[in-house]
């Protein structure tokens, strides 16, 4: 005779929950089952004749159940009393589901069993330490009443929990008991399973867990550690629970996976999952290896889904994942740097900075004209399309949509008033820029064109609107970009100090030092231009306090540093 | 959402029925199967015109997801493909000489199809050049997905729709019956899409790909939209509004999480482009039964014209669905 028995709770799939049983008895295990009285008698008697020929199976009397309610404790303790008494071999008692698959080889769980002939398995914590309760219920499920049916009655169920809150309502716990909850499938001795089911307070008890939030984890939970010898508080049944607090289906392509968890049994299988029980119900290799459960590969790839469902992937906005504004986690795939007014104030800015970084430099992608692409390509990574019209249809998306084609490889570009504006508060509220600003640097291509001087005025009042515009918004209170900001002339009196600063914020410490300057552009007589516009009545006053007499170096003080809006 | 705003919505639903209903005299049975659909059939729901070229294929792969049933309207075929659809024997036809824009591009047909007999059923609105792919699907018969969605509580699942092309003129290589249109059509544009939210009814609006890069360039707003939810748990009082971009109640198109993670979604692979558009084109700008006086039709001809090829350097080569995955193009969400 067996010293290992089996309980199967079934609902739903009996044509596979046969094929367990019979895997099982056939093995010398044997199976008491409980099936769902919501089970047509058709079905039901059907399933009984499949497992006639089965000396060693029998079946409890059938209740109705429902997830969440004391049914299906009570549908464990008829079928557990059953085995308990028609089997008085049995010595541990595995509590397992219709949709369970036995991984491993009967006799390998039996020689495990045997091994630690006084251990129950059952996972059993303290409410304290539980964090994967669902629906916030984790110590009221012991100290409210949960008369209603959560699937069927969700209305009074929700109004009486409320209710019971209001009004201060705390159920008291039975003298000498500790809540303890984990997962409902647990592998008993019988010396414990028995002290539990002929516990002399044992109807007391039942009327308390009967109102309990969820008996079925934490009744046996709690009373095993009132009488169990040695507890291993985990499951040997491999059971994994989305953030929904429902179990994960295992599927054909799960096959290797779990293989190699060396978990005993699996919940729950999908019933059309051909390949897991044509491959886990043939006869067992001989092999008997006293491998621990080892479900850490498994854990590993749920929480993945888990983080990919909750959190999902920064910077991708797509027709399942498009979140409101500030529930992004992170508005971008990745940093980005943002050069404004450089490519004005030096010649071959971007150039000389795509040696120096070793990356690809952009010219001003959001140019009203067309977005300039490295290399002015009609089409850039992703298929984007340098159109501006295409582009200012949803600048937002053009920028998310290039960080996101290009992981992996730091996007930098150029960014000016001439610029189309409206993506000025996207990257200021975008803690993935890197914004680094000469302010008035539009003046000095102003000043280099051969233009009538009223055309220039003009520009130049619009030019330097925008640019008030767009460092305002970079002010702003929630602005959480990475912001340097200079004038013109604050910058010119320490170029290579101000851009090794940037470099240095860009890629962290180690940063070598600049030996090459980028060209700056003449400016010689740039003091007298920003004089005649003053004198025409436009002060350009984002230039700075530009010197009169052309490149003088003033002593150093605290208003050259830049300032970093953070 | 008011209580005035849900009253409107809910009359417009009915009308969307009472429409249905009126067009469904346009229909004619030509082969009615649909006594073989037992309960918890997968159906798929389909209009066509002149497709004989792409029904064999059409059929075979959804077949092999494990689709059980098929409901087609023939709006007029004189190609034979209403005759091989009816030979088939997991496939119910109904024919229509009507106009299949004055029936809203068909939806008022289906939606009466659908009303009729997709209740309670898991529903598939493709066209013949639509070809719907999930996370697994490569693994795991559609039902896998049905099932898990199920368990879920989740109604409908969306699909973004991602239009394929040939490398170099689109004419080049023949599309021959039966074959499989990714063989030629393997290319797409994996990065240009932009989504807006439609707050009336609560779907996502999404344009780009080689269409709006290609013949929309100047007019991005009137680039086609590629935001669809194919497959729905259907009962009988929902509908579509417009083609399978949304729903009716509108609680359907919420198909998008919207703080911070991802819902599990799905890709159809548009093989429009094969040598058999241009004549298509051509046909349709002719008849002007399509969206938009078929503005976008005659966009396509005069681009076509002009011997067109989407190929550029950053186009991708089709290989899977985790390809579309790691593209951001779809997500696995928490299905694993």
């Amino acid at each position: 005779m067996s010293s290992l028995g089996f309980v199967m709770l079934c609902h739903t799939a009996l044509h596979r929950a046969a094929q367990v049983a019979r895997h099982w008895a056939e093995r010398d295990c044997p199976v008491v089952i409980h099936v769902d009285r919501q089970v047509t008698r058709v079905r039901y008697d059907a399933f009984r004749r499949e497992l006639a020929d089965l000396d060693n199976v029998r079946f409890s009397n059938r209740l109705r159940c429902e997830w969440g309610t004391w049914s299906l404790v009570q549908a464990s303790q008829t079928a557990a009393e059953l085995l308990l008494s028609e089997f008085p071999a049995v010595r541990h008692v595995y509590l397992a589901s219709g949709s369970c698959l036995p991984l491993r080889p009967v006799d390998e769980l039996r020689s495990y069993l045997a091994a630690r002939p006084m251990t129950d398995f059952i996972e059993s914590v303290t409410i304290r330490d539980v964090d994967w309760t669902v629906g916030g219920l984790n110590d009221e499920r012991f100290k409210l009443r949960f008369p209603f049916s959560w699937k069927r009655r969700r209305f009074l169920f929700d109004a009486y929990v409320e209710l019971q809150r209001k009004l201060g309502y705390r159920r008291k716990l039975p003298e000498g008991i500790t809540p303890h909850l984990g997962s409902q499938w647990w592998c008993l001795t019988r010396q414990t399973l028995t002290a539990i089911l002929q516990d002399p307070r044992r109807s007391a008890l039942e009327r308390y867990f009967s109102l309990v939030w969820i008996p079925d984890e934490s009744y046996y939970q709690t009373l095993a550690r009132n009488y169990a010898r040695n507890i291993e508080s985990r499951s040997l049944t491999l059971s994994k629970f989305d953030f929904q607090g429902k179990p994960h289906v295992f599927y054909d392509d799960h096959l290797h996976l779990l293989r190699r968890s060396d978990c005993f049994v699996a919940r729950k299988i999908w019933p059309r999952a051909n390949r897991l029980y044509n491959t886990f119900l043939t006869d067992d290799a001989a092999i008997n290896r006293m491998a621990e459960p080892a479900p850490g590969k498994i854990d590993r790839v749920f929480s993945r889904t888990l983080e990919r469902r909750t959190r999902g992937r920064p910077g991708l906005y797509m027709h399942s994942r498009f979140p409101y504004p500030d529930w992004e986690n992170g508005k971008t795939a990745a940093p980005y740097s943002v050069f404004h007014g450089f490519n004005s104030l030096f010649v071959d800015f971007e150039s000389w900075l795509a040696r120096r970084l070793g990356t690809v430099v952009h010219g001003n992608i959001f140019d009203p004209r067309r977005a300039r692409f490295v290399g002015d390509v009609p089409i850039y990574a992703g298929c984007l399309s340098s159109n501006a019209t295409m582009r200012d249809y949803n600048p937002e998306h053009f920028l998310t949509n290039l960080i996101w084609n290009t992981r992996g490889e730091l996007q930098t570009f150029m960014f000016g008033p001439r610029d189309s504006q409206r993506i000025g508060s996207f990257m200021a509220s975008d803690s993935n820029a890197q914004i680094s600003v000469i302010t008035g640097a539009w003046a000095v291509p102003l000043y280099l064109s051969n233009r009538n001087f009223a055309e220039i005025r003009t520009e130049a009042a619009l030019l330097q609107r925008r640019e008030i515009d767009f460092v305002n918004t970079l002010r702003h209170v929630k602005s959480r970009a990475d912001i340097r900001i200079w004038t013109l002339a604050e910058f010119i009196e320490e170029p290579m100090e101000n851009l090794q600063s940037i470099l240095d914020a860009a890629e962290g410490a180690n940063a070598l030092r600049l030996t090459e300057a980028p060209r700056m552009a003449d400016l010689s007589g740039f003091a007298a231009f920003l004089q005649s516009l003053k004198n025409q009545g436009m002060n350009p006053m984002t230039v700075g306090d530009f010197p009169q007499e052309g490149l003088v170096h003033r002593p150093p003080g605290d208003r050259n540093r830049p300032y970093l809006v953070n | 959402m008011g209580i005035l705003q849900s009253l409107r919505l809910r009359f417009q639903r009915q009308r969307c029925h009472a429409r249905a209903w009126r067009k469904s005299r346009e229909l004619r049975v030509a082969k009615d199967r649909t006594k073989l659909i037992k309960p918890g059939d997968i159906l798929v729901f389909s209009t066509f015109r002149n497709e004989a070229v792409r029904l064999p294929y059409f059929f075979q792969y959804y077949r092999d997801l494990g689709v059980d049933h098929f409901i087609m309207v023939d709006n007029d075929s004189t190609d034979g493909g209403g005759d091989y659809a009816i030979a088939q024997p997991d496939v119910s036809v109904w024919t229509t000489k009507h106009s299949y824009k004055a029936a809203r591009y068909g939806v008022d047909w289906l939606n009466y199809l659908q009303r009729q007999h997709a209740h309670n059923h898991w529903t598939l609105v493709v066209d013949p050049d639509e070809f719907f792919v999930f996370p697994y699907c490569d693994t795991r018969p559609i039902r896998a997905l049905t099932d898990w969605l199920e368990a879920s509580a989740i109604r409908s699942f969306g699909a973004m729709m991602l239009d394929m092309y040939p490398k170099g003129p689109i004419s080049a290589q023949p599309y021959a019956a039966g074959t499989d249109p990714f063989q030629i059509a393997c290319w797409f544009d994996p990065g240009n899409y932009v989504i807006a939210r439609n707050w009336q009814y609560g779907n996502l609006w999404i344009q780009g790909g080689p269409r709006a890069r290609s013949f929309f360039a100047d007019t991005p707003a009137k680039a086609p939209a590629l935001n669809k939810i194919p497959l729905v748990k259907w009962q009988r009082g929902y509908a579509y509004v417009s083609s399978t971009h949304m729903l009716l109640p509108r609680g359907l198109n919420r198909v998008y999480e919207e703080w911070g993670g991802e819902k599990t979604s799905g890709v159809l692979l548009h093989a429009k482009f094969l040598d058999t558009f241009s004549a298509k084109a051509a046909e349709e700008l002719e008849r002007g039964q399509h969206y938009a006086a078929s503005a976008e039709y005659k966009a396509y001809h005069d681009g076509l014209s002009k011997n067109p090829d989407f190929w550029t350097k950053w186009s991708e080569r089709y290989i899977n669905w985790r390809q579309l995955e790691i593209l951001g193009l779809m997500s696995k969400g928490n299905w694993a």
